[in-house]
């Protein structure tokens, strides 16, 4: 339906391939949270490796900053309708992360679990194969608490929600558990190339 | 609540009935829903807007009336400068214009629902249009729950819904305003002239009868920031506080 009126602030040709339907450019970086900014003290900085409900591996802060690293610079794009182009993050591939808990595939789908008690569901085909990383920079420098410091995970190819702020743990499930949104009303798996915003889209 | 949202998140083209200039970069727009919802104080509506090229824009706008029987819902929309979305509705849309929405939408910013707990609202700006719709939710529904609002604004002439407020004040019982203008002394003696901080909010809610058993608070980012520490402060459990970001 055309809307009266409307005509837009159309983008550039050139970039309108990297932009999915429904979503608008941004330079900006916004900020989205259900709660306060947790405030993360350095002695509660861990990351929980689980399968089911059994803990396999868990690395401290320094273990964890010691993995190895990797850089991405992708486009990501949040459900409220802003893209950002050639964000550039650092931090450790899930690959690494399994490889040093000693682990392939465990099971078919992931929670990944933050210190605020909030949690996202992501298959792991979603998060292997170099797809998705735990960040820990963001344009070179130490990621912000309010854009999730000191650690959160990046799964650029799905909507911006799955990339959980102050993560601290992935727990490997048997089936596709809804996350905290996803609980709320957002859809299981949200790929912004298919406009998957909300439960049944 | 998932159920009430997967089956009502369907676009739906809406009649604007009315427009209402609120404050010089605010108006309210009342749309006539072509499929009405039932929705909770607290919740959002996604708008598109399609250009004959079919280039769409897609924008959050919470709504600010009450959950009732009526079929029209209120949404307050501040004009932006150089937005793409806020300045159309300013400047172009009108009575008899047809806008597709869909809803309602948001799980999470939501009015608690039956609990004598009071509750602590505090919004900057456009941010207090959930916040109104809860405290409009309260007064309908006769809940005997405390509230306060502790609103931002720029000027006494930039305070959104002001004088529906100042009348809630006087006749609904147990229902707290505190105004905070950033760029004009304050009005009245219960009011203040600076940026909201923490011994702001802690004064209001020290207005209420008993301690707040949950916050929700929205407006821009660092205003959020402020005003959900502010929250942590007075002890309220992080949980129990509710954010609600307007992106920048
Ligand atoms: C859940 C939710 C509820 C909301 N509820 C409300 C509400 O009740 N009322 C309300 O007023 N708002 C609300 N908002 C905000 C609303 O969704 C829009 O973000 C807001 O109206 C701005 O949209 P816009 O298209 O006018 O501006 P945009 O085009 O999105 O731009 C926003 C700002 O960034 C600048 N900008 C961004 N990109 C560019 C660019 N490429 N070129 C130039 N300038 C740029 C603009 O100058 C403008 O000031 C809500 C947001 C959320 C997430």
């Amino acid at each position: 339906m055309v809307t009266r009126g409307f005509t837009g602030r159309q983008s550039g040709s050139e970039l309108s391939d990297r932009i999915p339907p429904g979503q608008h450019l941004v330079d900006n970086f916004p900020v989205l949270t259900a709660g306060p900014t947790p405030r993360i003290e350095p002695a509660d900085r861990t990351f929980t490796l689980k399968v089911g409900p059994r803990p396999v591996k868990a690395w401290s802060w320094s273990e964890f900053n010691a993995l190895p690293r990797t850089k991405m610079t992708r486009d990501i794009h949040c459900v409220t309708s802003w893209s950002k182009l050639n964000t550039a993050w650092e931090g450790v591939a899930v690959d690494d992360i399994l490889a040093d808990a000693g682990l392939t595939a465990p099971t078919p789908f992931a929670l990944a679990h933050c210190y605020d008690g909030y949690s996202t569901n992501v298959p792991l085909a979603d998060l292997a194969m170099g797809k998705a990383m735990v960040a820990l920079k963001y344009e070179g420098q130490p990621l912000p608490r309010d854009h999730g410091g000191p650690a959160r995970l990046l799964v650029p190819h799905l909507y911006f929600w799955k990339s959980a702020k102050w993560v601290n743990g992935l727990q490997f499930t048997e089936r596709d558990e809804a996350g905290f949104w996803e609980l709320r009303g957002y859809h299981m798996y949200g790929d912004p190339w298919k406009e998957q915003r909300y439960t049944n889209d | 609540m998932t159920e009430a949202i997967a089956a009502t998140a369907r676009w739906q083209s809406c009649a604007i009935v009315e427009v209402a200039t609120r404050t010089s970069a605010i108006k309210s727009f009342f749309l006539r829903l072509s499929e009405p919802f039932d929705y909770t104080a607290g919740q959002h509506v996604d708008v598109r807007l399609t250009a004959p090229n079919g280039y769409t824009a897609m924008r959050s706008y919470s709504i600010a009336s009450a959950p009732s029987d009526s079929k029209v819902i209120e949404l307050a929309i501040e004009r932006l400068p150089d937005g793409e979305v806020s300045p159309f509705f300013h400047d172009v849309a009108q009575v008899g214009d047809t806008i597709e929405l869909r809803g309602p939408l948001g799980g999470h910013f939501l009015w608690p629902g039956p609990s004598n707990k009071p509750v602590l609202l505090i919004g900057a700006g456009s941010g207090v249009v959930p916040l109104m719709a809860m405290i409009r939710y309260r007064k309908a529904s006769g809940e005997p729950v405390p509230v306060a609002l502790l609103l931002s604004s720029r000027t006494w002439g930039d305070v959104l819904f002001r004088d529906e407020l100042l009348e809630l004040e006087r006749s609904l019982p147990d229902f707290v305003l505190a105004l905070a203008l950033t760029r004009e002394p304050a009005m009245r003696r219960t009011d203040f002239s600076r940026r909201i901080d923490g011994r702001m909010v802690a004064s209001v809610a020290g207005r209420l009868p008993v301690s707040p058993g949950c916050a929700f608070v929205c407006g821009s980012n660092a205003f959020v920031d402020i005003a959900a520490d502010a929250a942590l402060a007075l002890g309220l459990e992080a949980g129990a506080i509710k954010t609600e970001r307007y992106g920048a």
